[in-house]
C-alpha cells in the first residue's frame, strides 16, 4: 500500500500536515471502466482514463476494462446504465463517472484528486 | 360484445389486450401489438398499476411473458405494492412469465465526464427480455432517466433510440411518464414516439377526487375519445366507458311487484319488469325512501335478496321508518334477504361508489338494489358523470339481472322533467311523486311518467303512507281540478250525502207504488164484486122472466082446459 517511503522523519507541524495529505492521497485505486465494444466513444474512455491514471495514480491504481456485449449480466449486476461508465470501486464512497471522461476536472473531481471548488 | 368488436378490429392493425377491465373496449382490442404505448399521468394517477396489470394479464391470461423495468421502486417494494391486487409477482418470475428489473440511478452518484450513450440500459433490458423469451416490456418511469442525467440532449436521443428499438424488437411496451407544463410530457416527445398515448388524471372537484383515463392518440386505430372515469379495486384498475358496455342483454317478461297494489295495477297490472331500471323522483317529503322501501319490502317477501344503498339515512332510522308506516324489514334483515350499506355520498369519489356497487352486488348476489338517491351523488360531481356512472351502473346490474331502483330528488322550483332529463333516458319505468298543495294542504300525488313495453296508467293517482303501509288513491278530478286530501274527502262527504238522498227517494217511490198497486188491486176487487153482482141480479131477472113464462103458460094452458077448447 505504502509506495512513497518517509524520507525523513516529521521535523515539524507543516510537515506532519504535508505528510498526512500524502497518506489520504496515496490509497490504491481500483477502477473499473464498462463499455460496449470498439466505437469511438469505448476507446476515447479507454484513453483518457489511462492518461489520468499515469499522471495522478501512477502506481497506485488497479483498472480494469469490461466489455459489457461479452458480459452483459454485468450491465445489471453494476447497475451500469450509461456507457461508458468508470466505477471508482475503492476507495470508498463508489463513485460512478458516466462518459467518455474526456472532462478532466470532473473525472478528478469525481475520483476525489482534487476538491470541488 | 368487446369479443366481436376485437375481431373486427384485429384486420387492421394488431392489438395486444390489456385484460384491463374497460380499455380494451374503448381501445377496441388493446394497446398495438409490438409498438411503444406511453401512459402519462402525474404522480399517483395509477401509470404504474396501468403498466403492471398490463404485464401480469399478459402474462397470466395472453401468455405473452414480459419485463417490468422499474427505476423508481425495487423488486420487494413492487412486490408488496401488487400483492394486495392479488398479483403474485414471485410466482410469475419463479414460472418464468414475467421478470422485474429494478434499475436504480442516482445523480449523487454519477459524475458527467463527456459523452455516453444509455446502451448499457440496452444491454440490460436485452438480456432481461432474451431470459424469459418476453412479449411485453414495461418501463416506469422515463423520468428517472431523465432527472438521472443532465444532458438533455443525449437523453432526447437516446430515448428515441430506444423507442424505435423495441419497436425492431417486436415488443408490445408500456412506458411511463409524467406530464410537463405545456406538453403532455415533461420533454415533450415521448408522445412523438410512442402509437399510442393514455393520459391519466386524478382531479378533484368539490374536494373529492376522481380518476380519469383518457386516448389520446392511437395511430392506425378509431379509439374512444372521452374522458373515462376508472377505478383502482381489489382487482385492479376498472374503466368505466361510458358508451361502450353492450346493450345486448337478455330481457325478460318476468314482472315483479313494486309492493304497492295499485301502483301494479297501474304498470300493466303486474308491477315492473325484472331486470330494469325504474327512476322513482319527486321533491322532498313525497315519499321516495318509502316506495323503494315497499319494493325491497315486497322482493324480500318473495324471498329474494334485496341491496340497499343509502347515502342519506343510517340503516337504522330507515328500519325504523318504515316500521311507523307498517313496513318491518328487520325480520329480513336477520334472515339475511336484505342488507344496507349507507354511506355519505361525500365520504368518497364517484370511482370509490362504483367500486363499492361492484364488489357488493358481487359478493351478495342481489336481486334487487335500491339505490337512495343518485341525487346526492351528484354532490360531488357533474350531470355528467352521474350519467356516466349510472349507465355503467344500470348497464352491469341489467347483465346481473338486477331490477334497479333509484330515487331522485327533484328540487322544487324546476321543471320536475328538467332535472333528471340527464339520466330519464337510461330508465325503463319512471314514477314522479309530486306534492299537490291545494286549499291550505299539501297531498301527494303519483304518477307514472314512462314506462317501457307496457300499457301503463296515465292517471294522477293520491299517494298515501299510512300506518298501515303505502297505498294509492283515486283522486277526484271535477270542475275545479284535481282534488286531493280533505278536499277529496270533502267532496266524497258530499256524493255519499247526495246518494243517501238518492236512496231515499227510490224507496219512497217504491213505498208509493206500492200503495198504488194495492189500492188498484182493492178496485179491481170491488169491480169484480160489483161485476157478481150484476150478474147475480141479471140471473135473478131472468129466472123470474121464466118462472113467469111457465106460469103464464101454465095458466094460459088451464083456461085453455077451463075454457074447453073444442
Amino acid at each position: 500500500m505504502e509506495k512513497r517511503k518517509a524520507e525523513h522523519p516529521p521535523r515539524d507541524s507543516r510537515d506532519a500536515f504535508e505528510k498526512a495529505v500524502q497518506d489520504q492521497t496515496s490509497e490504491t485505486y481500483v477502477l473499473r471502466l464498462f463499455i460496449t465494444g470498439t466505437t469511438p466513444k469505448s476507446m476515447r474512455a479507454i484513453a483518457n482514463i489511462k492518461d489520468i491514471c499515469e499522471e495522478h495514480l501512477k502506481a497506485r491504481y488497479k483498472l480494469e476494462i469490461i466489455d459489457l456485449y461479452q458480459y452483459p449480466k454485468l450491465a445489471k449486476g453494476e447497475q451500469i446504465v450509461a456507457v461508458p461508465t468508470l466505477v471508482k470501486q475503492l476507495p470508498k464512497p463508489i463513485r460512478k463517472l458516466v462518459g467518455e471522461l474526456s472532462d478532466k476536472e470532473k473525472v478528478l473531481f469525481g475520483l476525489d484528486l482534487k476538491a470541488r471548488t | 360484445m368487446p369479443k366481436t368488436k376485437k375481431k373486427n378490429v384485429m384486420p387492421f392493425l394488431a392489438k395486444s389486450p390489456t385484460g384491463i377491465q374497460g380499455l380494451d373496449e374503448i381501445t377496441g382490442g388493446g394497446l398495438p401489438r409490438g409498438r411503444p404505448t406511453l401512459v402519462c399521468g402525474s404522480a399517483g394517477s395509477g401509470k404504474t398499476l396501468l403498466a403492471m396489470e398490463f404485464m401480469v394479464h399478459g402474462a397470466v391470461q395472453y401468455d405473452e411473458p414480459g419485463v417490468f423495468v422499474s427505476f423508481e421502486e425495487n423488486e420487494e417494494d413492487l412486490k408488496e405494492n401488487v400483492a394486495s391486487f392479488g398479483w403474485d409477482l414471485s410466482a410469475l418470475s419463479k414460472q418464468g412469465k414475467l421478470s422485474v428489473e429494478y434499475i436504480h440511478i442516482d445523480r449523487s452518484e454519477i459524475e458527467e465526464t463527456g459523452e455516453y450513450t444509455l446502451e448499457g440500459l440496452f444491454i440490460m433490458l436485452q438480456d432481461a427480455i432474451d431470459s424469459i423469451g418476453a412479449k411485453r416490456i414495461a418501463i416506469d418511469t422515463l423520468e428517472v432517466l431523465f432527472t438521472g442525467f443532465t444532458s438533455d440532449l443525449i437523453m432526447r436521443a437516446e430515448i428515441r433510440r430506444l423507442f424505435r428499438w423495441l419497436k425492431e424488437k417486436g415488443l408490445t411496451a408500456v412506458i411511463t411518464g409524467e406530464p410537463g407544463g405545456e406538453s403532455m410530457t415533461r420533454h415533450g416527445l415521448e408522445e412523438y414516439v410512442s402509437d399510442c398515448v393514455i393520459q391519466l388524471h386524478h382531479r378533484i372537484h368539490e374536494e373529492t377526487a376522481t380518476r380519469r383515463l383518457r386516448i389520446v392518440k392511437y395511430r392506425g386505430s378509431s379509439h374512444g375519445t372521452n374522458e373515462y372515469p376508472f377505478l383502482i379495486e381489489t382487482g385492479g384498475i376498472s374503466i368505466l366507458p361510458v358508451t361502450s358496455i353492450g346493450l345486448n342483454y337478455e330481457v325478460t317478461t318476468e314482472r315483479i311487484s313494486t309492493g304497492i297494489a295499485r301502483l301494479d295495477t297501474m304498470l300493466g297490472g303486474e308491477g315492473y319488469y325484472r331486470a330494469t331500471s325504474i327512476l322513482v323522483s319527486g321533491t322532498a317529503g313525497t315519499g321516495k325512501s318509502s316506495v323503494a322501501a315497499g319494493f325491497v319490502n315486497a322482493a324480500c317477501g318473495r324471498g329474494e335478496k334485496a341491496l340497499y344503498f343509502s347515502f342519506e339515512e343510517a340503516q337504522e332510522q330507515i328500519v325504523r321508518n318504515m316500521r311507523s308506516i307498517g313496513m318491518n324489514l328487520e325480520p329480513w334483515i336477520k334472515n339475511g334477504l336484505l342488507r344496507f350499506r349507507t354511506e355519505r355520498a361525500t365520504t368518497f369519489g364517484l370511482e370509490m361508489h362504483l367500486a363499492l356497487l361492484h364488489k357488493e352486488v358481487s359478493d351478495f348476489e342481489p336481486q334487487v338494489v335500491v339505490i337512495d338517491p343518485i341525487s346526492n351523488l351528484g354532490a360531488s360531481v357533474t350531470a355528467l358523470e352521474i350519467k356516466g356512472m349510472l349507465s355503467r351502473v344500470i348497464d352491469f346490474l341489467k347483465m346481473h339481472h338486477i331490477t334497479a331502483l333509484f330515487t331522485d330528488l327533484t328540487h322544487g322550483g324546476t321543471a320536475l322533467e328538467a332535472t333528471e332529463s340527464a339520466v330519464s333516458s337510461l330508465m325503463d319505468t319512471w314514477i314522479l311523486l309530486r306534492d299537490i298543495e291545494s286549499q291550505g294542504e299539501r297531498n301527494r300525488g303519483l304518477y307514472v311518467l314512462k314506462s317501457r313495453g307496457m300499457a301503463h296508467s296515465n292517471q294522477i293517482r293520491e299517494f298515501m303512507i299510512t300506518e298501515d303501509g303505502l297505498d294509492l288513491l283515486d283522486v277526484y278530478v271535477g270542475p275545479g281540478g284535481v282534488l286531493t286530501g280533505t278536499a277529496r274527502i270533502v267532496r266524497e262527504a258530499e256524493e255519499s250525502a247526495e246518494e243517501v238522498i238518492r236512496k231515499r227517494e227510490i224507496s219512497r217511490r217504491k213505498r208509493e207504488l206500492e200503495r198504488k198497486k194495492t189500492l188498484l188491486e182493492t178496485r179491481i176487487a170491488e169491480l169484480h164484486e160489483a161485476h157478481a153482482a150484476d150478474e147475480e141480479e141479471l140471473q135473478r131477472f131472468i129466472d123470474e122472466a121464466e118462472s113467469r113464462q111457465t106460469v103464464f103458460q101454465e095458466t094460459r094452458k088451464r083456461m085453455a082446459q077451463m075454457r074447453g077448447r073444442d
